[in-house]
This record gives C-alpha cells, structure tokens and sequence, in this order.
C-alpha cells in the first residue's frame, strides 16, 4: 500500500480542540464510509510518526478526504495536526484501511449508530455516504458527548433530521446537558437504547465508535438488549490509540 | 521521498528502546476488538484442537486448568502502531499442547468464542514461540484483553494472539482468518511491518 501526498485545501475548527482537515489526493482510489488512512509526519532529520484517523467525507469523484482530528493532550502527531497544519501544506497519507467497520450504500437494512466523543467521525462519514448516494436506508444515530460544546457537525446533523427521510438523532450528554434537557447528564443506559435505538427485532445492523470503555459499555448493552453480537460492529480507540 | 512536515520535531522514544518499525511505546493496554466482548462461563469452555475432521483432543476449564503452566515475559507489537513492553502472562505452551498431536498438518485456523477467526503456519506456534494465556500480570485474564483464555504469540502483530479462544483447525492448506480477509497482512511480522495486504 503506496504512500500518497494530499493537499491541504481547507480548514476548520470544529469545536475548541477538534479540526477538520480537507484534503486533496491526486490520486486517490475511493473509499467507502468507515474506512480510515494512515497520516505521516516526516521531522527534518527524518523522524517520522504515523497514527490512523477515521475519514469523516463521503465517497466522492472530486478525489477529496475530510478527517476530523482530536487534538489529544498528550498527543505526537494531533497537537501538529490540529494546531500547526495549514492550507497548502502537503501531508502524507496511504489507504483507505479497513473492510470491516463500514457502511455501503448498498445496504439497505436498519442502520444504529452510536457514538462516543470523537467516535462520530466514522458514523458521519456513513451518514453523508447514504445522504449523496440517495439512499433512505433506515438511520439512528445515538451520540454521546460530554457537553453541547463538544457536538461535532451539529448543524448537518440537525439539517439531516430534519429533512424527508430523516436521521434520527438521539444526544446523550454525559457531564453537562442544555438547559431543560429532559435526561439529566449521565452515559448511555439500557433505559435510553430501549427508547431511541432500533429493537433488536428489527434485526439492525449496529456500528459503535467511541473509546475502550464507553465501546465495551455500549456494545455490552446491545447483546444485553437482545442484539445478535454478529451484527454488532466495533470501532474503539484507547487512551494511547490517537484513533479517530 | 519523504515530504517533510514543516516545524514537526515529534517525541521520540529513548534511545536504548528498540521498537519494530513504525510503532509508538505505550504503557496502558488499548483493546482493539471487532466486536462485542463475548463473556463465555468456565462451565461451557472449552478448548479443542481438530484436524477439520475429527476432534483430535479437548479441554474443559478444569482438565485445561490442570495442565501445568508456563510463566513468560514478551513485547506486544499492535497493527494500530502501539507497542507494550515486557509484558508478564501465565499459560500453557502450544509445544505442550499439541505433544500428543500427530499431524503433517502446515497451517493452523485459530477460532474464538464471538466467531473471530486468525491464521498462521504451524511452525510459529512451536518452540516456545506460542501459548494459550490464562492470567496477565498475575491476575485472571480479563474478558476485554481476551479472558478467559487468549493466544499469545507475540512475535507475530497482535491481531495473531486471538481472544477468546475455542480451538485450533489444523489444514494442509492456508486460509485467512477474519482481519487477513479484511486487508491485513497473511502473516504479520512487524519487524518486517508486514501491516497490510501488499506488503
């Protein structure tokens, strides 16, 4: 698997310590949603470090990857790409990685999605996969997330709720919720997957991102409430794992 | 040639460390599973090594238990690039297991408890290269990290060592397990960073 050189064409914040980096890759060869890349940063005297970040774009024909990256505390390779990489900087990157944590928009089945934190990433990519393919597969999304500030993409989520056929949208805030929010802050319970997820009698295919243990916790819930583990699909990054 | 990221410097790792290429040190213990974490009860464990026919012999928890215990210390290398070192486990040797196995068999599929399934030549599982891990850093080994009994054959990327495991296929002829259908590489050595299918 070759190492391909991308450009920097666009960059925003999407919270106060999340960024999204628009790339363009000559020659990229496609993905699809839930797949990740291996990013490279190459030091002056030739040090280099490689972390993989989930691709948060949909399949596309312009040859364009989004990623959005956490900047993690203590991170090598995230406090340079979330703080220091500019438009027109040049970033090393080799996949799409991945066939089994994803989504096709040849599937046509009930879709759950549960994110943690950053685990969004992955599943927005699913959901703008199914957005500009047409499809009207059956979507939820249950999104966990310490406090409103930390939603990432709220507006097209919120637009893609709205609209015919719509995502269902579910937020879970752990630590702090809005004002008047009818369930106090607190993690994901069976209470809450009983009321908002898809039963498992609908038999839906489920993808959970987030870290270690909100993944176990989740994952553990679902089997718990009836799901085939077989259709239950995990993505999790650990303290260390710098894994979108 | 290598694009040069302007003003990275990077954390590098001690010198005296030696690290395949490609990985990062770590000290916690990421878990990277496909999956839920199956939770499987000692009283319906168990363990077998076929030959795709017939069982060819079987371990309940207890019998499994019985058998007499190695303790060793390896270096953990993951695909995702992390790396732990001088990690402490208890198990039993895969020479241990399989010294009453006749076979001409070159290839083993290993399977776990959840249907996660990872192939290798049999020769990497010899000569104290390869065990069936009951404990970690004494202590049972925990349900996430593979409990009740993982494989541990640490010269080989991690995705190698399954968790969970029910048994082991012997076959004439390879076969991929799940992340080697998936685009991983067939083998896994990563001191050669054979990470991905074209390597």
């Amino acid at each position: 698997m070759m190492w391909r050189v991308g450009t920097v064409i666009d960059i925003h914040d999407e919270t106060a310590t999340a960024r999204t980096i628009r790339l363009e890759v000559s020659d990229w060869s496609g993905h699809i949603a839930g797949q990740h890349v291996d990013v490279r940063l190459t030091a002056s005297d030739g040090y280099s470090a490689v972390r993989s970040y989930s691709i948060a774009s949909a399949p596309n024909s312009e040859k364009r990857v989004e990623l959005t990256i956490e900047r993690l505390p203590n991170g090598e390779v995230s406090p340079y790409l979330t703080q220091q990489v500019t438009v027109g900087d040049s970033l090393e990157l080799r996949g799409p990685i991945g066939g089994w944590f994803v989504w096709s928009p040849q599937q046509n089945e009930q879709i759950q999605l549960i994110a943690g934190g950053s685990g969004i990433v992955p599943l927005m990519a699913m959901i703008r996969s199914r957005a500009s393919a047409g499809s009207t597969a059956p979507f939820r999304l249950l999104y966990s997330v310490r406090e409103p500030e930390a939603v990432l993409y709220r507006d097209e989520l919120q637009a893609l709720s709205d609209q015919d056929h719509p995502v269902s949208l579910t937020y879970a805030y752990t630590r702090v919720a809005p004002k008047g929010w009818p369930r106090p802050p607190g993690r994901i319970d069976a209470a809450l997957i009983a009321d908002t997820n898809w039963p498992s009698k609908c038999f839906p295919t489920c993808y959970v991102c987030g870290p270690t243990s909100f993944v176990e916790s989740a994952a553990g819930l679902l089997t718990a409430s009836g799901h085939n583990p077989d259709k239950i699909r995990t993505e999790r990054f650990g303290p260390t794992g710098e894994r979108q | 040639m290598a694009v040069i990221s302007r003003g990275f410097s990077g954390r590098r790792s001690e010198a005296d460390v030696k690290l395949p290429p490609g990985q990062y040190l770590t000290t916690d213990f990421p878990v990277l599973s496909a999956g839920p974490t199956p939770h499987v009860s000692l009283d319906e464990w168990e363990f077998t090594v076929d030959d795709g026919t017939n069982v060819l012999q079987r371990w309940d928890w207890k019998s499994f238990r019985g058998l007499s215990t190695e303790t060793f210390t390896v270096d953990l290398h993951c695909v995702t690039r992390w790396s732990k070192l001088g990690t402490s486990w208890e198990g039993v040797s895969l020479d241990a297991l399989l010294a009453d196995v006749k076979t001409d068999a070159d290839y083993v599929l290993v399977h776990s408890y959840g249907g996660y399934s990872t192939n290798l030549p049999l020769k990497d599982l010899m000569d104290q290269q390869a065990w069936i891990a009951v404990r970690f850093e004494n202590k049972d080994l925990a349900p996430e990290h593979g409990g009740p009994a993982r494989l541990l054959v640490p010269h080989l990327y991690l995705w190698k060592s399954a968790k969970w495991v029910r048994g082991i296929t012997l076959m004439d002829e390879d076969q991929p397990g799940f992340w080697e259908s998936l685009g991983y590489h067939n083998y896994g050595d990563p001191w050669l960073e054979q990470r991905y299918w074209e390597e």
